[in-house]
């Protein structure tokens, strides 16, 4: 209870590094998380973000599982509204200036300029998951399987992080 | 667009699309449901809100619940897109916490969602190479890409530290050029009226 003053701080801050995805706020979501406040463990918080990718709607979501595992509903609450609420009235306001700003030369820049960090961003952030996900052989399969399979058919990706969730249930004990 | 959908009617839409976008990619549902099914929008205001959404900080999904919603009812119409678009997701990751959170499924659990770790490495891996294939063009993108990636795993000087730093030198680079050719076409004919 008396974590969710933090908990809000926490995920307003993360939610303006989201430019591009989630991904990109990974690394510092595990320093605040892990590093910081030692709300959870750097293994429990790769498993919390992998079981987002399993949600519908945004995987970002995810913040809402790690607010109720530090505070209950509440805190489920509360990190929700802090990781979603202040980008979405940002992006409400821009939104209503965009059209206003058509002339405005640097917005075609930073459209531009934004691209290209927004995905070495995230890669980075895959970089520093990817490190705390992959553990041994067979999650080096696993992950493989799923890049070639999402690349090259048309199969719901959910499909294959079921498959490999009943692998690791039995493999990964 | 014939008139203003409803606020109930926008909601309903975007918790159906909140409810059953599983598997990562938020944006071709929102795609089908918005321009293809409901005809709100034509492709080229859709891909003037996802490129909106693209460059602002947020998820795309909430970006672009937001931004569609504001077109076609005003505040109240964002409002409620963005209701709907967590909803499901919401329920969906709360239950996941409680589930988590008991002590005797922890062993099973923990397993499981190593094999879920290492599948969802590769569907993001996956899904930022599509990405990367899509929208990345010349020396310059691939400098910031490299930039950004050492910025965070190697200088761990942080994701806003490396934000600050990358993002200004790129939007620096991809600064507005003025346009030179009126000039130099004038300054052509003057040069050839010399002669």
């Amino acid at each position: 209870m008396d974590q969710i003053p933090s908990l809000i701080r926490v995920f307003a801050y993360l939610s303006f590094l989201t430019i591009g995805g989630g991904m990109a706020a990974f690394p510092e979501m595990k320093t605040e998380i892990v590093g910081v406040h030692h709300w959870l463990t750097a293994d429990q918080l790769v498993h919390v973000f992998s079981t987002g990718q399993m949600s519908p709607g945004p995987n970002m979501m995810m913040v809402a599982e790690i607010g109720q595992l530090i505070s209950g509903p509440l805190g489920a609450l509360a990190a929700a509204l802090a990781f979603f609420l202040p980008t979405g009235v940002l992006t409400f306001l821009v939104g209503r200036l965009w059209n206003r700003l058509a002339n405005w030369p640097w917005r075609a820049s930073i459209q531009k300029g934004l691209a290209p960090v927004a995905i070495g961003l995230a890669l980075g952030g895959l970089v520093i998951f990817g490190k705390g996900a992959i553990t041994g052989w067979l999650t080096v399969v696993l992950a493989l399987a799923t890049f070639v399979a999402v690349n090259r058919t048309q199969i719901n990706p959910v499909l294959f992080i079921l498959g490999s969730a009943v692998v690791g249930a039995f493999a990964l004990r | 667009m014939n008139k203003k959908p409803s606020i109930a009617e926008i909601f309903l839409t975007f918790l159906t699309i909140g409810a059953i976008s599983f598997g990562g990619g938020v944006v071709a549902y929102l795609r089908n449901s918005l321009v293809k099914e409901k005809k709100w929008f034509d492709d080229v205001e859709f891909l003037e809100i996802t490129s909106i959404s693209n460059t602002l900080p947020g998820l795309n999904a909430t970006n672009v619940a937001i931004l569609a919603g504001d077109r076609l009812n005003g505040w109240l119409g964002a409002s409620v897109a963005l209701l709907g678009m967590c909803l499901p997701a919401f329920i969906f990751m709360t239950a996941a916490g409680m589930i988590y959170s008991e002590q005797h499924v922890r062993p099973v659990a923990n397993a499981a969602l190593r094999g879920v770790a290492a599948a969802a490495t590769g569907l993001l891996a996956a899904t930022w190479f599509q990405i990367g294939k899509k929208s990345l063009r010349g020396v310059y993108d691939a400098i910031f890409v490299v930039a950004a990636i050492l910025g965070i795993t190697y200088f761990k000087i942080g994701v806003l530290y490396t934000l600050l730093i990358v993002g200004v030198l790129a939007i620096f680079t991809y600064r507005p050029q003025r346009a030179p050719e009126q000039p130099a076409k004038e300054e052509e004919a003057w040069i050839k009226s010399l002669h």
